[in-house]
C-alpha cells in the first residue's frame, strides 16, 4: 500500500482586511475549502494565476500559517498549528523553496552557514558534523567544495536556487513545497534545476507539492494536477486525465492561452496571417 | 528600405575590472510592417542592443556600430535633443515590469497626455480626447474614467495596457517590446499578445519582440534572431527555426523546453554547446 504523506481536507483560510478609520472591516476568503492528497514520492502541481490562492495553501502546507477550518494530516498525523505548538521534529518533515532565489538567501552568510543552520536550530549536531553533512549536499546538488565559503551574491540565479534546494533537504524532509521553484529562471538553468529536482526525488523518495503557472513545467513534472481559481479547486486529478481531458472552463481557458511551440500551430498562424 | 538597419554594433559597458562587452557585433534589419523576435537568456545583451537603438543606455555604455539607421536618419550622427525628438514618438519602447514603468505619483490620464503634450503639441481637449481614444484601442472599460486612475489601482494587465497606449500615442514607426508579458499570468499575456499583434496590423508598424520564451516567438514572430552571451547565434524566419535550427544554441533552446521532453530528464545547453563557455548557471 502507498503511503499518504499529505493528506488536506477542507481547507479553508480567511484573511482580515481593512478595518481603517473608514473603511469597513471585511473577510477575504483566500482558500475556499480544498481538499486533497499526495502519496510518497509523487509529485502533485498546483496551477493558477496570482491572486488565486496558492501561496497561501503552500504557507499552510509548510505549517507556516494555520487553515481557518479543515484538517491537515502530514505523514498521517493530524497537525494544527493554531493550537499546539509546532515541534522540531514536525518542522523537519515539511520544507520549503520559494520563487525568487535572490530574496531568499541572506547577503551576510556565508553557503557553508546557509545550510548548516537548520541543523543548528533543530538538532544538537556538533560543529564538524554540522560542516559535514553541508558539505555533501552542496556536492549533491551539483556544487562544488569551493563554494562553501562564498556569499550568495557570487552566485548565479541557476546556482542560488540549488542553494535554496540543499538548504531545504538539510533536515532530510519527507515533503517539499516548490513555490514557483523555476519562473525566474532561465530556459536552459531550468531544465537543469528540473533535472536536479528529479534526480533527487528519486534519491530521497522525496514528496513534491510543485505550485506553478507554466502548465509546460507542470505536464513534464507532475503526476497529479489540481488547477486553482479564486481559492477554489476546479480541477483536481491525475496529469493524463487533466491534459488530455480538462472538465473546467477555467483550465480550458489555461489551455488555450498557453503560448504553443511546435511546427504546426506556427503553420496554422502564418497561414492565418497570410489570408 | 529596411525601417531599422544596424550593422556591427558593440555595446561595452565600463566596470571596475576593466570593459565588459555586453553586445559583441549584432546586425541586424527590419522592415516595416514586420514583427522581429529577439531571444535569448539573460545575459545575451538581447535589451541592451534596443536601449542602445533608443539611446536609453547610461553613460557607462559606450555605443559603437558601422551602422545604425532608423527610417532614413542616421542615429549615430543625430544630437541628444534631436534623439528626444525621435524617442518615443518615431520608436517607442514597452517594458517589462508594466508596474515600475508607470509612474506611481501621477494619473494614468496624465502620463499618456504628456506624451502627446511633448510630440504632438496638443492642446488639453485634443489631448484628453486622444488618450480616451487610445484607452479604447488597448482595450480598458471605462475609458473615461480610468483616465484619472493612478498605476496602483490597476492591475498588472491594465499597467501594461496604459504602456502600450502611451507608447503607441504617436503613431510610432517601431515598437519595441522587451518582454512585454514575462511579469504576467497567462491568460494575461495571451490578452496582450492579442492587443500587441493586432495594434501591429493596424498601424503597419514594425515590431522588435524581445523575449526568452520560445512560445512567445512561436505565437507572434515573423523573423527571429537568437542572440547567446552578445552575440548573434543565428536568424531565420520562424518556421525554419522550429523546423530546421541551425546553431546547436538553438538546438539546445528548443530541446530544453519541456514540452519536448522525451524521456526522463531534460536535455541542457551544455549537453549541445561544448565549443564555448558554458551557459551561466551551468556548474557541471
Amino acid at each position: 500500500m502507498t503511503e499518504k504523506v499529505l493528506e488536506a481536507r477542507n481547507i479553508v483560510r480567511d484573511y482580515h482586511v481593512g478595518g481603517g478609520i473608514f473603511g469597513k472591516s471585511r473577510t477575504l476568503r483566500a482558500v475556499k475549502g480544498v481538499g486533497f492528497s499526495v502519496e510518497k514520492g509523487k509529485t502533485l502541481a498546483i496551477v493558477g494565476e496570482s491572486g488565486c490562492g496558492k501561496s497561501t495553501l503552500a504557507r499552510i502546507i509548510t505549517l507556516i500559517d494555520a487553515p481557518t477550518e479543515g484538517e491537515l494530516f502530514i505523514e498521517g498525523k493530524k497537525v494544527d498549528i493554531a493550537r499546539e505548538r509546532l515541534t522540531p521534529e514536525m518542522r523537519q518533515k515539511v520544507q520549503i523553496i520559494f520563487q525568487n532565489p535572490y530574496g531568499s538567501l541572506n547577503p551576510r552568510q556565508k553557503i557553508g552557514d546557509v545550510l548548516g543552520e537548520p541543523l543548528l536550530i533543530n538538532t544538537n549536531k556538533s560543529a564538524a558534523e554540522r560542516r559535514d553533512l553541508a558539505m555533501n549536499m552542496l556536492l549533491k546538488v551539483g556544487l562544488e567544495a569551493k563554494h562553501f565559503n562564498r556569499y550568495p551574491h557570487m552566485f548565479s540565479g541557476g546556482q542560488r536556487q540549488r542553494i535554496a534546494i540543499a538548504r531545504a533537504l538539510m533536515l532530510n524532509p519527507s515533503l517539499l513545497v516548490l513555490d514557483e521553484p523555476v519562473s525566474a529562471l532561465d530556459l536552459s538553468v531550468q531544465a537543469q534545476v528540473l533535472n536536479l529536482l528529479a534526480d533527487l526525488q528519486d534519491e530521497f523518495k522525496l514528496t513534491y507539492v510543485f505550485i506553478s503557472h507554466d502548465l509546460s513545467v507542470v505536464k513534464y513534472i507532475s503526476d497529479d494536477v489540481m488547477v486553482m481559481y479564486y481559492g477554489e479547486a476546479v480541477e483536481y486529478g491525475s496529469r493524463d486525465a487533466v491534459f488530455s481531458n480538462p472538465q473546467h472552463d477555467y483550465t480550458k481557458t489555461l489551455f488555450a492561452a498557453t503560448p504553443r511551440a511546435d511546427v504546426a500551430s506556427i503553420k496554422a498562424r502564418l497561414a492565418k496571417k497570410a489570408a | 528600405m529596411a525601417l531599422l538597419e544596424i550593422e556591427n554594433l558593440v555595446v561595452e559597458f565600463a566596470t571596475a575590472s576593466g570593459p565588459f562587452r555586453a553586445v559583441d557585433g549584432v546586425s541586424l534589419s527590419v522592415e516595416q510592417r514586420e514583427v522581429l523576435a529577439i531571444v535569448g537568456e539573460s545575459g545575451s545583451g538581447k535589451s541592451v542592443s534596443m536601449l542602445a537603438v533608443m539611446g536609453l543606455l547610461p553613460w557607462t555604455a559606450k555605443v559603437t556600430a558601422d551602422r545604425m539607421v532608423f527610417a532614413g536618419t542616421d542615429l549615430l550622427k543625430l544630437s541628444d535633443a534631436e534623439r528626444r525628438k525621435m524617442v518615443g514618438k518615431d520608436m517607442a519602447m514597452i517594458f517589462q515590469e508594466p508596474m515600475a514603468s508607470l509612474n506611481p505619483c501621477f494619473t494614468v490620464g496624465f502620463q499618456i497626455e504628456e506624451v502627446l503634450r511633448v510630440h504632438m503639441g496638443m492642446d488639453r481637449t485634443q489631448r484628453r480626447a486622444r488618450a480616451i481614444e487610445l484607452l479604447k484601442q488597448v482595450g480598458i472599460p471605462d475609458p473615461e474614467q480610468r483616465l484619472s486612475s493612478f498605476p496602483h489601482q490597476m492591475s498588472g494587465g491594465q499597467c501594461q495596457r496604459v504602456m502600450i497606449a502611451i507608447a503607441i500615442a504617436c503613431n510610432p514607426k517601431l515598437l519595441i517590446a522587451d518582454e512585454p508579458t514575462t511579469a504576467l499570468d497567462v491568460t494575461i499575456q495571451k490578452q496582450i499578445l492579442d492587443l500587441l499583434m493586432r495594434l501591429q496590423a493596424e498601424h503597419g508598424m514594425g515590431l522588435i519582440m524581445i523575449t526568452h520564451n520560445m512560445g512567445v516567438v512561436a505565437e507572434t514572430a515573423d523573423r527571429v534572431i537568437v542572440q547567446y552571451k552578445g552575440r548573434k547565434m543565428e536568424e531565420a524566419d520562424v518556421l525554419s527555426l522550429f523546423e530546421r535550427p541551425k546553431s546547436n544554441y538553438t538546438k539546445a533552446l528548443l530541446s530544453a523546453l519541456p514540452e519536448n521532453a522525451t524521456g526522463d530528464r531534460l536535455p541542457t545547453i551544455a549537453d549541445y554547446v561544448t565549443e564555448e563557455a558554458p551557459a551561466e548557471g551551468a556548474v557541471q
